[in-house]
């Protein structure tokens, strides 16, 4: 039955991850921004929200409940809306745990889940960019060669968030033909993380170029085991919390415009009662609410079990296209002060940007 | 509770008109296309029957007699879920036909939305029995369109108080000669009590088909939607019953929101349901485009593949996925304004924003297929070249793409029509 509207328990978690966006990532976004540096105090709280753990099953440790995209794109948005980089930041750890908790063995589930339902945060990532114009996720050129009881990886990374101090990371390699990923642990041989990158948004979050050097792992770090995982449905997590997270940052930016295009002045009235300004709102709050619906769309077709790659490509499309169109125009509404840093629409059409670059850099 | 999850009774409803569009639709709408004046008698007389099964609700109308549930059961209610997806596939069939079926159509809704219970009844029930009837809304004049409260068409009391005169010009009536003149229909005009009072003194009337007085000056010749008549109406000293008023003949004063919830803030919001019902129209053109399009590209070797690199996606890949991803977010948009009429919320932001959305996107759709195509997409072989004419009109009635971005900056900004021009 078509419904667009959140039951009890949706409108909860949106409201706790809203509170804790307008409370603690809003105040804190432009000097994290400024600084590159997120305050850790901040990713403890934003932890003991329990976004991770309350989708993992109470064997390993979890708060039991049925892990749903649909749940995670509503608390998405929320993050976007509060702070892209810092949001990231906390979500890393899910770049590792999701993927176990679809396609892992049981004994990986078993070693690994538990550890990510600390009460503390739990540095874990994944590797699946890699820093070329071509990066495809379905033919990656970092590769895997079955040796022996071992798999070989070689390759270049990048966009690895917080490798540097991760204890485990999940690298995606061409094995076979296609994209399995590999249970890579921190001082592996081999394994080398490079200087800290620096791009034109998400300062705030720490990322790295790593290299694989004939790094040597053995045959059960391979996720899935002989198996093997699903690399299109972890993708598709991936594109549905992108999204989500492109709405929160489009959602911020449209808002802002408004509320400055009502109290700014010009030829004696507020910028917003002329129809050059009003219909750029207009059109602003268009795009959220479209992209909205197509994130969810794609969430909830994930959540029945269906195949989801169409409407998690479109969704991700759309939300790529709406996030930098909206954040574009907050940037035009506010003029010359748009361009400054002490406004945030400038950090926002950055961060904008960035979302066609970001397919694995976010899962939840 | 979010679900995508379209109900059982809506597919089943949706494939019946699938197959209606298949069989019945396509096939002549080349030619109603090509015969402008001549009105699409095949199509008409076999959906009269459906119409008039359905209680002769063709857009947002409720059924005549429709009681509410009175045994305390709430069920869900689907009326403008249903309606969407029916007018979303009838205009897959085709946009034309869609428009000239018989029935209550704007009129029907107007009727609806401001008559009290016996003109319901006497003005909706011809629509569930005998002939195909029509009934259409006169509202544009030569000098006002989306400025309505500049419509100068009058109505006055005669001299016994027992009529109202109606003196003036409308254009634009979709279906207006069905309604006016070629079956027993009415037109529902929208006329001004008192010049001097503005907005508050416009009022509906239902001007019965064939009343002395009434006359089609002119069928309009159109870029697209030509199954459908579009007809200028002259009123000329022309008599109607007292009774013949939707609502109240007070001109309410100030800004009552309870006196002028009949009149033309009544009108307004008949809008509510109307705007996505055109939105849904305009999205039917477009999924037949982009259906066929794809088709046709894929049978000459273009694929369309999810979720590639954009250094792998072909510029044609990359319009059909663009094109696909607008369409689906102004459906949803339309679903979203129809879900919350359903839930009996209020829905004004949101059917002028599926409308502004779904106006844009059946636009860009169209005249990006016929691109796409090529020489074929130009020529009258095809459908394309129609659909794109077809789809041209939904960023203009029904509130053009301005107005309609204009009502959604005021509802956002908290603006009022004088603060925001």
């Amino acid at each position: 039955m078509i419904s667009f509207t959140p039951n009890d328990e949706q409108q909860l978690i949106i409201e706790t991850v809203r509170r804790y966006a307008a409370e603690r990532l809003r105040p804190a976004a432009h000097d994290a921004d400024e600084s590159g540096a997120t305050p850790p105090a901040i990713v403890e709280v934003g932890w003991e929200l329990g976004l991770l753990p309350s989708a993992l099953p109470e064997q390993y440790g979890g708060f039991g409940d049925a892990h749903s995209a649909l749940t995670g794109a509503l608390a998405a948005e929320e993050l976007g809306y509060g702070d892209l980089a810092i949001s990231l930041y906390l979500l890393t750890p899910n770049l590792f745990g999701i993927p176990i908790l679809h396609c892992g063995t049981e004994e990986q589930k078993k070693q690994w889940l538990p550890k990510l339902t600390d009460a503390t945060f739990v540095p874990a990532t994944a590797a699946l960019i890699e820093p070329r114009w071509d990066f495809d996720p379905r033919a990656l050129h970092t590769i895997a060669e079955r040796e022996q009881g071992y798999y070989v990886l070689n390759g270049h990374k990048a966009f690895v968030p917080l490798a540097a101090e991760a204890a485990a990371m999940l690298v995606y390699a061409r094995e076979g033909g296609a994209t399995q990923a590999f249970i890579v642990e921190k001082g592996t041989s081999g394994l080398t993380v490079l200087e800290r990158e620096k791009n034109m948004g998400l300062r705030a979050l720490p990322t790295y170029e790593v290299l694989l050097e004939d790094v040597r792992v053995p045959r059960d770090a391979r996720l899935g085991g002989e198996a093997g995982s699903n690399a299109e449905l972890l993708l598709n997590y991936s594109r549905v919390a992108l999204a989500s997270l492109a709405v929160g940052v489009a959602r911020g930016a449209y808002e802002y415009a408004r509320d400055y295009a009502k109290t700014r002045e010009t030829f004696g009235r507020p910028i917003a009662q002329y129809q050059a300004i009003a219909f750029m709102l207009a059109e602003m709050a268009i795009e959220v609410d479209a992209a909205r619906l197509m994130a969810w769309e794609a969430a909830w077709t994930l959540d029945q079990g269906r195949d989801a790659t169409q409407q998690a490509a479109l969704a991700k499309q759309y939300a790529d296209e709406a996030v930098l169109f909206v954040t574009d125009r907050a940037v035009q509404v506010l003029g010359g002060h748009g361009y400054i840093r002490e406004h945030p629409v400038e950090r926002w059409l950055r961060n904008g940007r960035g979302f066609t670059t970001f397919l694995g850099l976010a899962m939840i | 509770m979010i679900d995508f999850e379209t109900p059982a009774s809506i597919e089943r409803q949706v494939q019946l008109i699938t197959m209606l569009g298949e069989q019945v639709m396509r096939p002549i709408a080349r030619y109603y296309d090509e015969h402008e004046g001549e009105r699409p008698w095949d199509y008409i007389n076999m959906i009269w029957q459906t119409v008039r099964s359905q209680g002769g609700r063709t857009l947002a109308a409720p059924i005549v007699g429709d009681k509410p549930d009175d045994n305390g059961e709430k069920k869900p209610r689907l009326h403008n879920l249903l309606l969407m997806h029916t007018v979303e596939a009838l205009s897959w069939g085709d946009a034309g036909l869609y428009l000239s079926t018989p029935g209550g159509a704007l009129g029907g809704a107007a009727v609806e939305a401001t008559g009290t219970p016996e003109q319901k009844e006497r003005f909706l029930k011809r629509f569930t029995e005998g002939e195909p009837k029509w009934a259409a809304m006169a509202m544009t004049e030569p000098h006002a369109g989306s400025d309505t409260a500049a419509i100068r068409t009058s109505a006055r009391l005669s001299e016994d108080g027992k009529e109202w005169i109606i003196n003036g010009e409308k254009i634009f009536v979709t279906g207006g000669l069905m309604s006016a003149k070629e079956s027993p229909g009415f037109v529902v005009v929208w006329a001004t009590i008192d010049p001097t009072a503005g907005r508050a003194a416009i009022k509906p009337f239902v001007v019965e088909s064939g009343t002395p007085g009434m006359t089609v000056a002119k069928l309009e010749h159109k870029h697209g939607i030509r199954a459908s008549d579009t007809a200028a109406l002259v009123f000329q000293d022309c008599r109607i019953p007292f009774d013949n008023i939707l609502g109240s003949a007070e001109i309410a004063r100030g800004d009552s929101p309870s006196s002028g919830s009949k009149g033309f803030k009544g009108a307004m919001k008949t809008f509510d349901a109307t705007r996505p019902a055109v939105a849904a129209s305009a999205l039917g053109i477009t999924r037949a485009t982009l259906q066929f399009t794809a088709n046709y590209l894929k049978e000459r070797g273009v694929k369309v593949r999810y979720g590639a690199p954009l250094h792998q996606q072909t510029a044609i890949e990359r319009d059909l996925l663009q094109m696909e991803a607008q369409h689906r977010a102004a459906w949803l948009l339309v679903l979203n304004a129809a879900a919350r009429m359903d839930a009996g919320q209020e829905n004004t932001l949101e059917a002028s924003m599926c409308k502004v959305k779904a106006g844009a996107v059946a636009n860009f759709v169209a005249q990006k297929a016929v691109e796409l195509l090529g020489p074929d997409g130009y020529s009258c072989k095809l459908l394309v070249e129609k659909w794109m004419r077809d789809a041209r009109i939904n960023d203009i009635y029904e509130g053009t793409g301005q107005i309609n971005r204009l009502i959604v900056a005021r509802r956002l900004l908290g603006y009022s029509s004088r603060e925001l021009r």
